[in-house]
């Protein structure tokens, strides 16, 4: 009787201990120089999905180690080798940066841990170095530019003129736009970007102006407010409607408002994901974010606040063991799960079959900037790189 | 149409120079008279967007920003001076170099401190963010804006060296101090005064500026580098020479941004042309300064009493 009592004691203390060990999820953003903002948004977003999955994973306490990867490749993947091999993290996400990315990849990977990037989607990553442990929470970097390149051809623009900065994402952006767009580029510009980078755009914007340009491609990540402010005081907005990616979002939009930049407005982008998104998810996520922190959830927040449910959904479906690699792997390739921008499905890439959809900035409800859907739609977009990926599905 | 994008280039250019000039004017002034090495200069154009950028922000009026930013850079600059800069004047350059280095830092640490690290946007007001046709070409009007204002300071600090008393008194201290102090001009009140001035065009220009590239940390730490080419180009000390060289080198920066691409493009690929033009065009502002320095070492228009 004894000895039962004792052994129920044990099982009971071990299942209690099992049940009690955390899930521990490690994740790499930016929270210092100015791109702070965004990995911000990110940790807020981390923070509000645990509230609502109420805390845990099968019975086990989500826990998650923020670490800043200061907008360094270097430090990013220090901050990876911490994280694996001392902190012993489950999963390894976050990631703003697809040079972070690339450069933590390989320590995250070799140690068998889960990569899930929420927002870099590296070309590389999508082909020639997929892995089976690597999954993505959006669609690949070029996908954005290709899908805008489509909705210029449906919206009837014929003479195109393009602008980004001389660097790989910019000249990437821009390939990505010329690819599919198939009216005329009538001139393109790639202006000096890094440690000095111009910002005076008074001479390319006279070249569109004189171009005869009808649309203007830009891609100004964080530069939002300033190439607003110059595209408004060139006064080609009567004449060249404006088309940005990675530009106008959620980060900007406040600033934007605030120096009443309203040439802003009516600027159409292209997402897989607004904040306007009609599914009970999203509402739910929308409504919560704006009123916990008093603004609205970015696409970087969404994606973030997309991994809890997605991880959760996962290890719940696949027996509720974390460790067990394989069923859980199964489970996220079927990313059977709410997602905020509604359900979806993986390529074999196992970066996402998204819809991508026309939007244009515009004031919601409440009178705050933010972009809404126009009806233009484009269903199940794959990246162009998935063919030299060796997974198996 | 063609004209129609050169008038709207060489406004560009003319804007650029015009800005350079309002801060190499201070920084040639600071150098040639006192022989200060002032790396801090920019400092100044960045705390006068800040300002501005603060004052507009909260209160609507780009104006008003305007107005209450020269006073508050003018006390910071007499600040400056009097903590700081008038124990460094008989210092070696090193030493000078490297005390306006220390400000440098501390003025974007501080600055990062007190507004945070993500810079701000300047609203205008719409009669300045529209554009203006003049015979049948239509211009930004915040560039003719920028133009005529800096064009007016420059004439009023041009009038004011070579027509005023004190202009005469900054003179005579920079031709000989001790001779000019023997005849009892107080040359440390003349000091000040000229430290103080440039600190405030140099602000002039980081308000003009921040309305079109927002005011941001570091933003006077490169534009510093151009004007110092200016004066190198110029003449050190000469007023004239740093309104000639900043004119030169916002045209060459500009018009070689808008045309040495196509230019280019003639012999090489696209992608090649577009990428090496905007690089091409920054090698040509050194080319120049390169050449000047080898022909006339001392400048375009060295001061005649050097």
């Amino acid at each position: 009787m004894k000895l039962a009592t004792a052994f129920l004691a044990t099982a009971l203390m071990a299942t209690t201990a099992h049940a009690q060990e955390p899930i521990r999820i490690g994740f790499i953003t930016t929270l210092t120089t100015p791109a702070a903002a965004i990995g911000n948004d990110m940790v807020d977003a981390v923070n509000l999905a645990i509230d609502h999955v109420g805390g845990e994973i099968a019975g086990h306490p989500i826990q998650v180690i923020f670490e800043d990867d200061g907008l360094q490749p270097e430090l990013g993947r220090q901050k990876a080798e911490k994280l694996v091999r001392q902190e012993k993290v489950d999963v390894v996400s976050g990631f703003i940066w697809s040079n972070v990315l690339m450069a933590a990849r390989r320590t995250v990977l070799d140690s068998d841990t889960f990569l899930i990037s929420t927002n870099a989607g590296p070309s590389d990553l999508a082909g020639k170095l997929c892995s089976p442990d690597f999954f993505s929470l959006r669609g690949q970097n070029d996908v954005v530019p290709m899908a805008l390149g489509q909705i210029m051809n449906e919206r009837g623009v014929e003479k195109l003129y393009v602008m980004t900065p001389n660097y790989s994402a910019g000249t990437d952006m821009a390939a990505g736009v010329e690819n599919t767009f198939e009216g005329e580029v009538v001139g393109r510009d790639f202006t000096k970007w890094g440690e000095d980078p111009q910002l005076d755009f008074s001479a390319e914007l006279a070249k569109v102006g004189a171009s005869g340009a009808d649309a203007l491609f830009a891609f100004y990540p964080g530069r939002a407010a300033i190439f607003a402010r110059q595209f408004e005081q060139s006064g080609l907005a009567d004449r060249v409607k404006l088309y940005t990616v990675y530009t106008f979002d959620q980060i900007a939009l406040p600033t934007l408002q605030e120096a009443g930049i309203d040439v802003a407005l009516g600027s159409v982008t292209v997402d897989y994901w607004s904040p306007d998104i009609d599914t009970p998810a999203n509402v739910k996520f929308v409504e919560d974010f704006k009123e916990r922190y008093g603004r609205l959830p970015s696409n970087y927040a969404a994606a973030a606040y997309d991994l809890i449910p997605y991880l959760k959904a996962a290890v719940e479906q696949s027996g509720g063991d974390i460790k067990d690699r394989d069923a859980v792997r199964e489970a996220l390739i079927r990313a059977d799960y709410e997602s905020v921008r509604g359900r979806y499905s993986l390529a074999r890439n196992h970066f996402p079959i998204d819809n991508y959809r026309s939007l244009e900035i515009a004031p919601d409800a409440n009178g705050a900037w933010s972009m809404r859907s126009d009806g233009l739609e484009l269903a199940g977009l794959v990246d162009p790189y998935v063919d030299q990926c060796g997974n198996d599905s | 149409m063609d004209t129609v994008l050169f008038v709207n280039q060489l406004l560009n250019g003319i804007q650029l120079g015009l800005i350079l000039f309002l801060l190499a004017a201070g920084l040639s002034l600071v150098f040639g008279i006192m022989d200060f090495i002032n790396l801090a200069h920019g400092v100044f154009y960045m705390l006068g967007a800040y300002i501005c950028a603060t004052v507009a922000i909260a209160s609507g009026s780009f104006i008003l920003g305007f107005v209450v930013a020269l006073p508050a850079v003018l006390v910071l600059g007499l600040a400056t001076e009097w903590l700081i800069v008038r124990h460094f004047y008989k210092r070696d350059h090193l030493d000078q170099v490297l005390v306006t280095f220390g400000l440098v830092l501390c003025a974007d640490t501080a600055v990062k401190y007190l507004w945070g690290p993500q810079g701000l946007s300047v609203p205008l007001p719409a009669w300045l963010g529209g554009q203006v046709a003049l015979g049948g070409i239509t211009l930004p009007a915040y560039r003719l804006f920028i133009v005529a204002v800096a064009a007016v300071v420059a004439l009023a600090l041009w009038q004011v060296i070579a027509r005023t008393r004190v202009g005469m008194m900054v003179r005579a201290s920079a031709s000989n101090e001790e001779m000019a102090r023997a005849l009892g001009i107080e040359t440390r009140m003349i000091f000040a005064l000229v430290f103080a001035i440039g600190a405030v065009l140099a602000g002039i220009g980081g308000i003009m500026v921040a309305p079109i590239t927002g005011a941001s940390i570091g933003m006077g730490n490169q534009i510093v580098i151009l004007a110092l080419v200016v004066i190198i180009i110029g003449g050190i000390g000469s007023i004239f020479g740093a309104f000639v060289a900043a004119i030169g080198v916002g045209l060459i920066d500009t018009l070689g941004r808008a045309y040495l691409p196509s230019i280019l493009g003639a012999v090489f690929s696209p992608s090649v042309a577009s990428s090496a033009g905007p690089a091409l065009a920054s090698i040509l502002i050194y080319l120049t300064m390169t050449l000047v320095l080898v022909f006339r070492p001392s400048g375009l228009f060295p001061p005649a009493n050097r």
